[in-house]
């Protein structure tokens, strides 16, 4: 198994210029954010399970660009009736990546349920194109580029393990310059 | 006075740039909610929930555009949060259209209706979120009023919308 920010990692050098991700409050967008902080993330520093449906959003209203939504198990099971909703919609541009360490790490790592409920079979029985578990570095490459070469939507649910990183820092951008600078990320986008 | 019929309703809102809605149903707007649904202008989303409205119509923002949320105000409690740590830090202005039932307190309507009904409009106040009461005489100074409030505090209002005001 493989550490989130490990994760994190593959999953950034896996993005092109034209992606937009949407990462979910806690460890999450920390990570993100000293990884590869760039203006075509934005980083939802509260609201816990809101970032499929506004990825979900930003899918519907830009389909020639790819939407990654980022979250954790924890945040994904808030929102569970919003993987129906990813479904029925069905944006072929929508990709769900969720970091499954089964536990709420960034308020101390208390358990969720995750370790008995299998969240990419509920993707899958909702009606996503693709849900693939994911158990090490090299199954999630395989699962990043098959995930660019094939309609969605797809779940990508990456088993990872509960590893901290010390003395991270918050995100340190204000909450309106994230707004503007992907905003501009999203304009710069548009077909010219 | 006469309800809004919703070809009127949304043919204004739409001349002022909303054109993508997310939303869960209220009867105190049936006919124009199921007008929405079908208005071949506007791209609807049917929310599981009202915070998951909520996140979709944002998304509006980024693409220059107003996203709207139609909901019952029995939600208002559910888009709280994403209210006071989404949209008012990061300013991201959405158009909710809140059909207000329990007006007036009890005996109005039923019973799990009572309390929200008197509080919807104090639940606004404390979060800061402009609002107004919809009526239909009047209706469209009243949209113009809250959108323009919108625009220059870059923030989310409200239309309290009470039974008969709009079909």
């Amino acid at each position: 198994m493989i550490s989130r920010i490990h994760a994190i990692t593959i999953i950034a050098e896996s993005l092109q210029k034209n992606d937009l991700v949407v990462s979910t409050t806690g460890m999450i967008s920390r990570e993100l954010f000293i990884t590869d902080d760039r203006s075509g993330n934005f980083y939802m520093l509260g609201s816990m399970g809101l970032v499929s449906s506004f990825a979900l959003g930003l899918a519907l209203l830009n389909p020639s660009n790819r939407v990654v939504a980022l979250e954790g198990d924890g945040s994904a099971l808030m929102s569970m009736g919003t993987l129906a909703l990813v479904a029925s919609e069905a944006p072929r541009n929508f990709l769900h990546i969720i970091l499954d360490n089964e536990s709420y790490e960034s308020t101390g790592g208390q358990p969720t349920i995750t370790n008995q409920i299998d969240l990419a079979k509920i993707a899958s029985s909702c009606g996503y194109q693709k849900a693939d578990r994911i158990e090490n570095g090299d199954q999630l490459s395989v699962a990043l580029t098959n995930s660019r070469n094939n309609p969605g939507p797809r779940m990508i649910l990456a088993k990872v393990g509960i590893a901290p990183v010390k003395n991270i820092p918050r995100v340190t951008h204000h909450p309106i310059d994230i707004r503007d600078s992907f905003s501009n990320a999203v304009s710069n986008m548009l077909p010219k | 006075m006469t309800p809004i019929k919703p070809y009127t309703f949304w043919g204004f809102l739409k001349s002022r740039g909303v054109h993508f809605v997310s939303g869960v149903p209220d009867s105190t707007f049936k006919q124009t909610y199921d007008s929405l649904i079908t208005d071949d202008d506007i791209t609807f989303v049917p929310a599981v929930r009202e915070d998951v409205a909520l996140g979709l119509a944002s998304a509006a923002y980024f693409n220059d555009r107003l996203g709207a949320i139609i909901i019952q105000n029995s939600g208002i409690g559910n888009v709280v949060n994403p209210l006071t740590s989404f949209n008012l830090i990061y300013r991201i202005p959405v158009l909710m259209i809140i059909g207000w039932r329990g007006y007036g307190g009890p005996p109005n309507d039923a019973p799990e209706h009572w309390i929200m009904g008197d509080k919807s409009p104090s639940i606004l106040k404390t979060l800061d979120i402009p609002f107004e009461s919809l009526e239909a005489d009047g209706f469209k100074e009243s949209i113009d009023r809250l959108l323009t409030t919108m625009t220059e505090k870059s923030l989310p209002g409200a239309l309290l919308i009470r039974p008969g005001v709009v079909q």
